[in-house]
């Protein structure tokens, strides 16, 4: 009964394979998606820890951290991205996104 | 060790159950509760493997400031939500599929279901312990001296991320009445005051 490595990562396919199908699924709302992106970026923190506390090698923690950062990073900027999109169009529906299309 | 097992099990079920609802639930203020959820029972999953360091900072950066900012957006914008529920249903088929494919895809590639794991072979023996020093020690003996120049670069990369936002939402409205205080302190004294000789009884 004891935990091991794959209990930890099952975890993280699970929360993976979650944060995918939310993508699928609420194709039309952004903010889901970007809430899914994190979803995602968690469960690979998850196996980046779990792969360091089994490997005894810390180097996996400092680099979740930075995923971390860069993960709070990108969420700022696209909900200031969706904040400025939605004064202009009022509307965050991702279909009626293709000003830049050109 | 029966009790992390179960303490084991039971943030798990909670992560995932969360995780199922970030994605099904019909309000978007739902979905950022649950992902706080998540968050929450990540840290305590942290915290049963030995990463107390982590399982704090994921508290503090992403339910502190991530979700926050979240459920700010998600509360300032006006959202049909039923609109955007459009779509749902008619994606859920194909969506589960390739879902459930890819599960199984990474699941047999890690060997979690079947017996041999090539890929934990390794890892399996070799599972010392980081040791006698803990674990925030361990993190900062090798983040502020091997990896210093990354620790850095994660700081710019968090200000050009402060600095874009603010530049991406700051709006000058027209019509609005600002202090102007250099205009102010800048005006010479002939054309703030006049000295006017009032005649008596005539009034100015």
């Amino acid at each position: 009964m004891t935990i091991g490595l794959g209990h930890y990562l099952f975890v993280a396919a699970v929360l993976f394979t979650l944060g995918i199908l939310g993508i699928f699924l609420n194709r039309k709302n952004v903010i889901v998606i970007l809430m899914c992106v994190e979803l995602m970026l968690l469960a690979v923190n998850i196996n980046l820890v779990a792969f360091s506390v089994y490997q005894g090698n810390i180097v996996g923690q400092v680099f979740a951290m930075l995923v971390l950062t860069v993960a709070a990073a990108e969420a700022a900027i696209g909900l200031a991205i969706l904040v400025v999109y939605f004064r202009n169009r009022g509307t965050i529906e991702v279909e009626d996104i293709n000003a830049m299309k050109g | 060790m029966l009790l992390q097992a179960l303490a084991f099990y039971v943030f798990a079920f909670v992560v995932m159950a969360s995780a199922t609802m970030v994605v099904v639930s019909r309000n978007p203020v739902y979905s950022v509760l649950f992902l706080i959820l998540a968050f929450f029972n990540a840290a305590a999953l942290f915290i049963l493997i030995g990463a107390e360091f982590i399982a704090m900072i994921l508290v503090i950066v992403y339910v502190g400031a991530v979700a926050v900012l979240f459920l700010f957006v998600v509360m300032m914008l006006d959202i049909n939500v039923t609109q955007l529920r459009e779509g749902f249903l008619k994606y859920l088929p194909v969506g589960s599929l390739i879902g459930l494919v890819l599960l199984l895809e990474i699941l047999l590639g890690l060997g979690v279901l079947g017996g041999n794991s090539p890929a934990m072979e390794g890892l399996a023996k070799s599972g010392a312990q980081v040791g006698a020093i803990d674990n925030t020690r361990a993190i900062g003996r090798v983040l502020y001296t091997q990896y210093f120049y990354l620790f850095q670069a994660a700081g710019v990369v968090l200000l050009v991320a402060m600095i874009g936002a603010i530049v991406l939402t700051l709006r000058s409205r027209p019509g609005v009445r600002r202090q102007r205080v250099a205009e102010q302190l800048y005006r010479p004294k002939d054309q703030t005051i006049a000295v006017v000789k009032v005649p008596t009884r005539e009034g100015v």
